[in-house]
């Protein structure tokens, strides 16, 4: 057997695509996970490159599909793509913020055979809402959206980023989920890579303020299953309160493909910011992509781990954690990720948690995500 | 046993070659299912009671005997990590 195909036999299928269609937004929110400079990448995949793409995926065996950004709603193409996504076989998700979308449309992607649309809020109360997305009319439009979504019949998923700023806001979050009907709220607390990691001090909640969420998603949780309800809460909380890392994306290029607006397949959304080099769609099969590119292969298996990791016997567990946090806060991506307290770099999460009980920035102070702050950071 | 079970709205069975396996398919998630779930899965249909259900699996599986005991407690367990919904 060659090295490739002895490769290729341990690794399993990309069960889960990731199709970000493009890094376009209206909305300009401060933890966006789209890399800083994504303003110097405006080449996206036309339509037959797409449907190529998903074509390739479903044949390797990928199951679910998410049609993510940037906003997927500015693509034109949306419905054609829906409908080539539901006619292979796919679970199909659309991750919307919900700025785009009508009633006609939530029909007529229906009609195309999309599963499910999640919508993304950024606060219980219009002020913190628009204030977060950058944009006057967010909130109302977003409440819109969400109704029409239960009205065609899909099933209901919010997602809240929670941060330093909404995190007291638990319970009106989940009050107004539940006025909603939805079936599933995800209180998905702020993870730092991309413009979140920019705005760290500004976003990361405090362990006390954290705490507080915690037990008031706990009471909610118990009141709702006393009660029968379907809807699940699904809070995930902050990697930087924990001592061991997360296995980061079930591990590097096991489950995960993710491409990017221009071609570029990756391992996680957030990848893109290691000094790796990463394959394009455009130059290659994903199926080459997937089994035998440098990039995807750069952290399978273990024999990249440096100690703590190496004798580590948690390693199958949690792969050493996640490779963009820990080039974030190393300079390495072949080091531990600090949030396991066995990495000789753990002090850093600790400074940052220190920095989280007496961080006093407001909102304004905040780089929000757009084209003009993007734009400087590859202008320098 | 008179119910008539259904999959919750969202949720989709279907066959996945890849895996060599049925999968149960719901927003942003996915449970590869071992063959006697997909055998009663693949009967609920929305329209027949689990009585019909369990009728139609006898008939299909005759040397498993007796299975109102299986299939009901699958579905109990179904329907309360609310994959399937009773009408």
């Amino acid at each position: 057997m060659s090295q490739a195909q002895e490769s290729r036999a341990q690794v399993g299928p990309p069960l889960w695509l990731l199709a970000e269609v493009t890094y376009r937004c209206p909305l300009q929110c401060p933890y966006c996970s789209n890399p800083l400079d994504f303003a110097q990448s405006d080449q996206e995949l036309s339509t037959e490159q797409w449907v190529s793409v998903l074509r390739q995926g479903r044949a390797m065996g990928a199951a679910q599909l998410g049609f993510s950004g940037g906003e997927p709603l500015v693509r034109q193409d949306l419905p054609e793509l829906i409908a080539e996504a539901r006619l292979l076989g796919y679970y199909t998700n659309l991750i919307t913020s919900g700025i785009g979308l009508n009633e006609a449309k939530v029909e007529s992607f229906r009609e195309a055979g999309l599963d499910h649309i999640q919508v993304s809020f950024q606060a219980s109360d219009p002020e913190l809402n628009n204030a977060v997305a950058g944009s006057r009319k967010a909130f109302e439009q977003k409440l819109a959206m969400a109704r029409a979504v239960k009205d065609a019949g899909y099933p209901m998923v919010l997602n809240f980023v929670i941060h330093r700023h909404n995190i007291h806001q638990m319970e009106d979050i989940i009050d107004l989920c539940e006025r909603l009907g939805a079936d599933y709220v995800e209180l998905a607390t702020c993870q730092y890579y991309g413009w979140a990691f920019k705005n760290r001090e500004g976003l990361m909640p405090s362990a006390a303020q954290l705490e507080v969420a915690e037990r008031e998603v706990n009471a909610r949780r118990q009141t709702l299953a006393e009660a029968g309800s379907a809807m699940k809460l699904i809070f995930v909380t902050p990697d930087y309160y924990e001592v061991r890392p997360k296995a980061c994306m079930n591990g590097w290029g096991s489950l995960f493909l993710t491409v990017a607006p221009d071609g570029t397949a990756l391992p996680c959304h957030s990848a893109r910011l290691l000094p790796i080099e990463f394959p394009n769609v455009k130059d290659q099969s994903l199926k080459s992509i997937w089994y035998d590119s440098p990039g995807f292969n750069h952290y399978r298996g273990d024999s990249w781990m440096p100690e703590p990791c190496r004798s580590c016997d948690e390693k199958d567990r949690d792969f050493g954690g996640c490779r963009c946090q820990a080039y974030l806060l190393t300079g390495d991506a072949d080091n531990a990720d600090p949030v396991c307290d066995k990495s000789p770099h753990h002090d850093r999460i600790l400074a940052a948690r220190r920095a989280a009980d007496h961080a006093t920035a407001g909102l304004e102070e905040l780089t929000y995500r757009n084209a003009r702050n993007s734009r400087l950071f590859f202008r320098g | 046993m008179n119910q008539i079970p259904k999959l919750r709205p969202g949720f989709r069975f279907q066959w996945e070659p890849v895996q060599n396996a049925h999968v149960l398919l719901y927003p942003e998630g996915m449970v590869k299912l071992n063959e006697s779930a997909s055998a009663i899965l693949s009967e609920v249909n929305g329209e027949s009671t689990v009585a019909e259900i369990v009728e139609r699996l006898e008939n299909r599986f005759p040397e498993a005997g007796a299975l109102e005991g299986d299939v009901c407690e699958f579905l109990d367990d179904a329907r309360q990590q609310h994959w399937i919904m009773m009408v």
